[in-house]
């Protein structure tokens, strides 16, 4: 054996530009700057709800704005997207063996979902929604 | 049975002459059920003998003979032509340095692999006089996909972290090591997370899930490294957390 064995170069930026598979990756990674974009509103608004009432009512009018109103509409759609692409991978990391077989995976994602209504509706409740 | 003219264009390099790869166009005439590497066997055999790469049984068993087909990490003994439509461009495996032609250099994978302990590593040693190891059937499924994973490495030519971090163990090569430590039989574990349960080892994947889409055997090896990132955790929460179970 002579010569040299050639090494491709891996593309280190637009790699994931080669697969659909890689994009769709890529999306569900980026969905977290969103969920995060929207973990810094909460903090802002306890922040506000520390200073008193008149912080944190000017702080709800400001969340009324149209510019927060599109905000919270992009981030929704990011975290819905967010949520279901990671419920929908559960069943690989957790799969659950009852007696020889395998739980089918629809019932470990439905699981998830399920949880996730019972606790939007808890907290909807506690916020005296019903 | 059919023919159609097929036009392949292959990926050559040949390391004595060759400072890069280049494509090469070959024009075959091809039977309907034909899958690509029918198509390689024939240029090589009517147009072209020094065309080089590897292939064995022709039958999705040993695993030699990925290829990227149109960019697709596939084994090229189960690419039908009659799936592909206009030139079918054949390169060697993704992430891998190219040998010759459609050679790939594997000593990577083969060093990673050695690593993880690809082997039953016995909880009691037992004399032959003592009989089997047995197992129940429910014991035997919980790893059993793992144990169809043919080394074929196209799961290394679709993951990106691999491509873009050489030094991850990768799917198929953790995949294995899971099995073990999934077998009721084995008591290997510690040792194997020496490796695997490292920064090189599942923590370089980020759930891409590419793998286990181009699996040829349907193994799931993105599920395998994402069960091995639970359990590290727990025996990290258990060894910090939990000090009276340490041993």
């Amino acid at each position: 054996m002579t010569g040299k064995p050639y090494i491709r170069d891996v593309p280190r930026f637009g790699w994931f530009l080669r697969q659909p598979r890689y994009m769709r990756y890529m999306a569900r990674e980026v969905t977290c700057l969103f969920i995060g974009a929207y973990a810094v509103v909460l903090l802002v608004a306890l922040q506000r709800l520390a200073e008193g009432r008149q912080a944190y009512e000017a702080f709800l009018q400001a969340l009324a704005s149209p510019v927060s109103m599109v905000f919270h509409l992009v981030v929704l759609v990011f975290a819905l997207y967010h949520t279901t692409s990671w419920f929908n991978v559960t069943p690989k990391a957790m799969p659950i063996q009852a007696g020889e077989d395998f739980l089918p995976g629809a019932i470990i994602v439905g699981a998830h979902y399920a949880a996730w209504l019972i606790v939007s509706v808890a907290l909807l409740f506690l916020a005296g929604v019903f | 049975m059919s023919q159609r003219q097929i036009e392949l264009e292959v990926l050559r390099y040949n390391p004595e002459t060759d400072t890069e790869p280049h494509f090469q166009r070959y024009s075959v005439l091809c039977e309907d059920e034909w899958v690509v590497l029918d198509a390689l066997n024939h240029v090589k055999a009517t147009i072209d003998p020094t065309l080089s790469y590897r292939w064995s049984c022709h039958m999705a068993v040993c695993g030699s003979c990925g290829m990227m087909i149109n960019g697709e990490p596939k084994l090229s003994c189960k690419a039908f032509l009659r799936d592909y439509e206009g030139v079918i461009r054949v390169e060697p495996l993704a992430h891998f340095p190219i040998q010759r032609d459609l050679v790939t250099v594997i000593d990577d994978f083969v060093t990673k692999l050695r690593r993880v302990k690809p082997y039953l590593i016995p909880k009691e040693e037992k004399s032959i006089e003592a009989g089997e190891y047995l197992q129940t059937p429910a014991e035997l499924k919980k790893y059993k996909q793992y144990t169809l994973c043919i080394n074929c490495m196209l799961c290394y030519a679709a993951c990106p972290e691999y491509g873009l971090v050489p030094k991850f163990i990768g799917p198929a090569a953790i995949s294995l090591a899971h099995r073990y430590n999934q077998d009721s039989r084995d008591g290997g574990r510690e040792a194997r997370q020496q490796e695997i349960a490292a920064t090189e080892g599942v923590w370089e994947c980020s759930f891409v899930g590419a793998c286990s889409e181009v699996c040829p055997e349907h193994v799931d090896p993105a599920g395998a490294l994402q069960q091995v990132k639970i359990k590290s955790t727990i025996d990290w929460y258990q060894e910090h957390l939990m000090p009276w179970r340490n041993k």
